[in-house]
């Protein structure tokens, strides 16, 4: 054992007892009276999925709905001129079936690279965990379609996927949909923005500055 | 609030305790910096603007929550029960993260976190970190420390750039560059901002954001060692989460390779649960959004994805002697939203400056003089710093009875110097002498108002301006009321011998 090592270990100790002996003694029942479920049952209703989109267009992201069917179409309609497209490892080959540009897969053959990543007019296209319509959220959790936390990072247009039996009412319900916490975790509620001048709410700051939401069925 | 003794005053507090230190203890007594800010009519157009700004938008925003209310006594619960339960919950905390991947190291104070941050960077042979806008680190002055070892420090969040840039000191918890506008931020980015493009920079907000977005750039790119808080430390799976807006957060957590985040005791949730509670009061409260843009959350290191080493360091810096206060202890809930800050009508006048730490406000009020002891600095005067309104308890978050706090400060402030003379008890002792006999009550109340006849002449609305020494001190910052020219004993005296018909109405 080094030192500082024991300098170390002698701080946690310390503290601890610190702690013990000035900590209140009486147990704390927390009342969870706040809203938790649903407040309408069926994860895909009409009113839930018209909430996401306008909590999503306040943000000032572009959203667009498809059918199921036409989400190759819908796609390739939202990327437009963009000439190359990057997604996750895993994300489903037939996204991008109708997309004429280049696309580039994370991993395939090898990870890509920040610089990759930060080549002009590129787009990234990712899926999500998760849509949280009344704070018009998208959690991302690292899962096969949404894949490492960089890529939803650095390019700076950004179009995220959304099935409509991803979307929940609130927050506690969208959280409790996350199958490990402990995964990466982020939570996305419209493009970069920032309120540090004068507190007015200003979009495009370092994350990307366009996001593009497809809410399917 | 749970039980136990009232007061934690005087002999209660245990001696010998490390205080916390560092950017938290005001230089100068409240009043007189109060005095200097005030000196500063852009300032306080600047402050208004913006906190009436953000007020509103966070009433629309809360008002439109109907469980608000639950929400709110939730939360107090939650943070209640950590401070019930935090040995548990830090050793909880430690082997998740431990088992996930991170080092976790505690600091006592100001000093020992600074030491072991500083070591930890010149660990990673890098000369230059990136930082995500902390509190903590804030708090224990880390930017200095670095600099003196020769580390170059990129703040990386708007405001924090530009007090950096401006060579200044945060003014506010949320947003430390409030107290500048537009134009004033344009200037400091034209004459300090290396390469900064200046045909391209205007006043408006986005072509700020956009210079800062360029200068930043590349040095998120090549960052090889960041430095973040955290928000929240959830105890049951390591996890660490960081709230913001621009995704400087994000670059920071994400694209170095080394990250070390400086962490409150304080800031533990027992479970990830815990968050759908948190997630939901904080941004309410900070800026006014239903969410903030990016929320990050990571649990020790994920191998391909984000820095491959983590360091957790948590901090006491006066925190477990503000626990050991059972009514001061419920400053320790703060989730650091700046709600208070925001709706207090002094914070509005002042501004952030005036409270000496870079916890200004309500909150800054009793936070700073309990980290640090109340005789650290002029860290006595911050709990006087108020008019007890009770704006700021209505809209925490986690429902910190701040009025409360700062009564109680003061009761021990003045408990502590009960020994000592001052022209404020002396006065009050000859008061008290005077108040004791009627006689001599009714004979000073002649005195002063035979002394104050003159007075009445010259005022026109029953007020003094300025009175001479030493009732100057008074007069200062008040308006000194004239005695009546006629007392209500002497109108009950000829009352009476009138028979009580002085003015026909008194049979009713």
């Amino acid at each position: 054992m080094t030192r500082a090592d024991e300098a170390r270990g002698s701080a946690r100790e310390e503290i601890l007892a610190r702690i013990r002996a000035a900590r209140p003694t009486t147990s704390v029942a927390v009342p969870r009276r706040y809203r938790t479920a649903p407040a309408v049952a069926g994860a895909a209703d009409a009113d839930l999925l018209d909430l996401l989109v306008d909590r999503l267009v306040d943000y000032r992201a572009t959203v667009r709905r498809c059918a199921p069917v036409d989400l190759a179409e819908a796609l390739a309609g939202l990327l437009g001129a963009v000439p190359t497209v990057v997604v996750p490892a895993g994300a489903p080959e037939h996204w991008l079936s109708a997309y004429p540009g280049r696309i580039r897969r994370d991993g395939d053959p090898v990870p890509l690279t920040v610089a990759d990543l930060d080549e002009p007019g590129l787009a990234v296209v990712t899926g999500c965990a998760v849509a949280v319509a009344q704070t018009g959220t998208l959690v991302l959790d690292g899962g096969p379609e949404q894949g490492r936390r960089l890529l939803s990072l650095v390019p700076d247009h950004h179009l995220c996927v959304v099935r409509a039996d991803q979307v929940v009412a609130g927050v506690p319900e969208g959280l409790a949909r996350l199958d490990d916490p402990t995964r990466p975790i982020t939570m996305i509620s419209g493009p970069s923005a920032t309120s540090d001048i004068e507190l007015n709410r200003v979009e495009g700051v370092h994350g990307p500055r366009r996001l593009d939401v497809l809410l399917v069925g | 609030m749970s039980g136990g003794a009232p007061g934690g005053t005087g002999a209660q507090r245990r001696r010998g305790d490390r205080r916390g230190h560092g950017n938290i203890v005001a230089p100068l007594p409240f009043p007189a910096a109060a005095r200097r800010e005030l000196g500063n009519p852009q300032l306080r157009a600047n402050l208004r603007r913006a906190t009436h700004t953000i007020r509103d938008r966070r009433a629309r925003v809360v008002g439109e929550t109907p469980d608000w209310a639950h929400l709110r006594a939730a939360g107090a619960a939650i943070k209640d029960d950590v401070l019930a339960r935090l040995p548990e919950l830090l050793e909880q905390f430690e082997a998740a993260a431990t088992a996930a991947g991170a080092t976790v190291h505690w600091a006592r104070d100001a000093a020992e976190a600074r030491a072991l941050v500083t070591d930890l960077v010149r660990g990673t042979g890098s000369a230059e970190v990136v930082k995500v806008k902390s509190m903590a680190t804030q708090e224990i002055g880390l930017n200095e420390a670095l600099a003196e070892a020769g580390i170059t420090v990129v703040e990386t969040d708007l405001a924090e750039l530009i007090v950096q840039l401006a060579d200044d000191t945060p003014s506010h918890i949320l947003v430390p560059a409030i107290h500048y506008n537009r134009r004033q931020i344009r200037e400091i980015f034209a004459d300090r901002m290396p390469g900064v493009d200046l045909d391209a920079l205007t006043d408006e907000p986005a072509a700020l954001a956009e210079a800062a977005r360029r200068y930043l750039r590349d040095r998120f790119l090549n960052a090889r060692v960041a430095i973040s808080g955290a928000n929240f430390a959830v105890a049951e799976t390591g996890t660490l989460v960081v709230v913001e807006s621009e995704g400087n957060g994000r670059m920071c957590l994400t694209l170095p390779e080394t990250l070390i985040s400086v962490v409150g005791v304080e800031k533990l949730l027992p479970t990830f649960r815990d968050l759908e509670v948190f997630l939901q009061l904080l941004p309410r409260s900070a800026t006014g959004e239903r969410m903030n843009p990016y929320t990050s959350m990571w649990t020790g290191v994920t191998p391909g994805d984000g820095p491959r080493a983590l360091h957790v360091v948590l901090l006491d810096n006066g925190r477990t002697d503000t626990l050991a206060d059972p009514v001061g202890r419920q400053a320790l809930r703060c989730i650091r939203c700046s709600a208070c800050l925001n709706v207090c009508p002094v914070y509005e006048r002042v501004g952030g400056h005036a409270y000496g730490s870079v916890y200004p406000g309500p909150i800054g009020a009793i936070l700073s003089p309990q980290l640090t002891g109340l005789d650290a600095g002029a860290n006595r005067s911050l709990p006087y710093a108020s008019t007890l309104c009770g704006a700021c308890f209505d809209v925490c978050p986690v429902r910190i009875d701040i009025p409360q706090v700062l009564v109680h400060l003061r009761q021990r402030d003045v408990d502590a110097r009960r020994g000592q003379p001052s022209p404020e008890r002396m006065a009050m002792r000859a008061l008290s002498w005077v108040m004791r006999d009627r006689r001599r009550y009714a004979a000073a109340l002649r005195a002063a108002r035979r002394g104050a006849a003159p007075l009445r002449l010259l005022t026109a609305g029953g007020e003094v301006r300025r009175l001479p020494w030493p009732l100057s001190a008074w007069t200062s910052s008040r308006d000194a009321p004239l005695p009546a020219a006629r007392t209500f004993r002497d109108w009950w005296a000829e009352r009476t011998a009138h028979g009580g018909r002085e003015d026909g109405r008194d049979q009713g």
